[in-house]
């Protein structure tokens, strides 16, 4: 009798309790869904706004002041090639910059600085940095309104970004298999360069696409040193037909990029413009998207490798 | 104080190794003090703790320890919780190196080169060169069977495909795991079972020829069955290197040793053949804690 009645009891509090499992679940996904519904309405409204420009000419044209023939060929050049900048100088100096605060540095007061400063910046204004460039690139260093300027750049922004992102992804290497790895006479480069840094890349590469997902959208910094909103030709081709077959020129060409692009077009009074601009905006977006989704991809599979 | 009825309980003595030196037993021995060379001890010195202290910060974490490792024997260290075993164990290899704030006192003979382990002016690196190590957990790289027994010797240098095969086949055979790798040695090192990644791992430390072996617990993660193959792996192990083990199971020291130190509160309480230690302790501290009366 007393059983039963306990029994009763226990199953009323867990159904009680269990309820707010169930409240937060359906909190969760209203939540979740209303982030992704935004996303999707924009996206949708992007297309249908810019559908009758979304084509193959819109893509391989340069920019025009007649609108139907005005296209986005220097702009998506610019960006990819400012992207590429941009990851091959951030890839490098914020890997080895979280390298070294994680492994190397001493836990000590300058170090608790430096820590506390890298996360700061993450959140500065990113006109802030367009300013910095500006007067350091672009005057003091003398690197011009350039490609090579705007990778510099949009480095400095997102940098703070990679290093937070690596050095979570470092800290995430247990502590055991760094210990195996020193008990059998490694050096801390080699533990580093050896199990920890191979272990951790799918959380590195994902920070570095978070990170250049950021730039690419950026307008501000951009506009501040100096980019173009009107180029009717392309940087120099980075592969030649002779030896050495790769050339460089390009970073020192003047650029525009599709957020620019954009807000060029959005800014133009005839209503035709508009149409271009959510055109280029729907490709900046599947642009933006397509990165994510190799973060994704990226992050799935060095995972499935590694699972301790 | 000395105590004639030290003698503990059967169990403990049935448990007791077969190649235990049971005939002297009966001997009458002076008190075994704090870090006392056991009279009947064989094989030759390998190691020997002077004094060896160590200190997390300020907290002192070992007080003054003396012991004497012998060459191709098996030394286990016991004692509770908390007691300082596998600190005093990671001094062997200077794994308290990669601790900041830490320190030791004393010294850490190695033999026959003289050579002080725990000296500043010896690096950590060149240590853990000679001196192997085998963790609480089966800790694999998670890379293929081949290249987590070969990274020791890659580390060393050894490129050629060859020799790393032979090597890497030799290490997996004394480790007793060869038969069930051979087939698979591209697959992931964690692929495997609890057991059989422990047994990798004392291959991957065995593949570079160590001249001590240390054992942290080896087999506290793993079933019986896992158990008692690590167990016989080292007893088949003690031909050919000499062993230290960190144990918290006193079945397991009294099968696989042939030294057992007791540690209590940082300190070596009692070091003596493990057959005398379970059988006969001299220390009241010693025969409570083998007898279940803390622990």
């Amino acid at each position: 009798m007393t059983a039963q009645a306990s029994l009763e009891q226990i199953r009323a509090d867990v159904g009680r309790r269990k309820l707010f499992d169930k409240l937060f679940v359906v909190v969760g996904m209203l939540v979740m869904f209303s982030a992704l519904l935004v996303l999707a309405v924009l996206f949708i409204d992007l297309v249908q706004k810019g559908a009758p420009r979304l084509n193959l000419d819109f893509l391989t044209q340069f920019p025009s002041r007649k609108p139907e023939r005005a296209g986005i060929l220097s702009a998506w050049v610019g960006t990819s090639l400012i992207m590429l900048t941009t990851a091959a100088i951030t890839m490098p100096v914020g890997v080895a910059a979280a390298i070294y605060l994680e492994e190397y540095a001493p836990k000590n007061w300058v170090t608790a600085i430096i820590e506390i400063n890298v996360t700061n910046l993450a959140g500065v204004p990113s006109i802030i940095y367009g300013l910095l460039a500006l007067g350091l690139f672009v005057y003091q260093f003398n690197l011009g309104q350039t490609i090579l300027t705007a990778g510099l750049t949009l480095s400095l922004l997102i940098l703070p970004i990679v290093i937070v992102a690596t050095r979570e992804a470092l800290r995430a290497v247990p502590r055991p298999i760094r210990e195996a790895a020193y008990a059998l006479g490694a050096t801390r480069w080699e533990v580093t360069a050896h199990h920890v840094l191979p272990y951790s890349m799918g959380g590195i590469l994902t920070g570095m696409i978070i990170g250049l997902s950021r730039a690419i959208g950026e307008t501000a910094p951009l506009i501040t040193i100096g980019a173009l909103s009107f180029i009717a030709f392309l940087p120099q081709s980075p592969v030649t037909g002779e030896f050495p077959f790769l050339s460089f020129a390009w970073l020192k060409d003047a650029f525009t990029a599709m957020p620019i692009q954009m807000f060029n077009w959005v800014s133009r009074p005839d209503p035709r413009f508009q149409i271009n601009a959510a055109a280029a905006g729907a490709i900046l977006l599947g642009m933006t998207l397509l990165m994510n989704g190799v973060a994704i991809w990226l992050r799935y599979r060095y995972r499935k490798r590694i699972n301790w | 104080m000395q105590t004639e009825t030290g003698n503990t309980t059967g169990t403990t003595r049935s448990a007791a190794p077969t190649h235990a030196v049971d005939g002297r037993l009966s001997t009458p021995r002076p008190m075994v003090e704090s870090g006392l060379v056991p009279a009947d001890a064989e094989g030759a010195l390998k190691s020997r703790a002077e004094n060896l202290s160590f200190y997390y910060g300020s907290v002192q974490a070992l007080k003054a320890l003396n012991i004497d490792i012998r060459e191709k024997r098996v030394t286990a260290l016991i004692g509770p919780s908390g007691c300082g075993k596998t600190t005093f164990l990671r001094c062997f290899n200077r794994m308290h190196d990669l601790t900041p704030n830490t320190r030791y006192e004393g010294r850490i003979m190695l033999y026959p080169d003289d050579l002080d382990l725990v000296s500043r002016g010896v690096d950590p690196i060149e240590v853990r060169m000679r001196i192997g190590m085998v963790f609480q957990k089966p800790n694999p790289f998670p890379k293929s069977i081949f290249e987590n027994v070969a990274y020791g010797l890659r580390v060393r240098g050894l490129r050629s495909r060859v020799r790393l095969e032979e090597e890497v086949e030799k290490a997996l055979r004394r480790a007793a795991i060869w038969d069930e790798v051979k087939d698979r040695l591209a697959s992931s090192g964690l692929s495997l079972s609890g057991g059989q990644q422990q047994r990798l791992c004392i291959a991957r430390a065995l593949a570079t020829n160590p001249e001590i072996l240390l054992f942290d617990e080896p087999t506290s993660a793993l079933d019986p069955i896992a158990t008692a193959r690590i167990e016989e792996l080292i007893a088949e192990l003690r031909d050919q290197v000499t062993v230290i083990i960190v144990t918290h199971n006193m079945q397991q020291a009294a099968r696989v040793s042939d030294y057992t130190a007791f540690m209590y509160l940082g300190e070596l309480i009692e070091f003596d053949n493990t057959s005398k230690l379970f059988t006969n302790p001299s220390r009241k501290a010693t025969e409570d804690y083998i007898t279940g009366r803390y622990g």
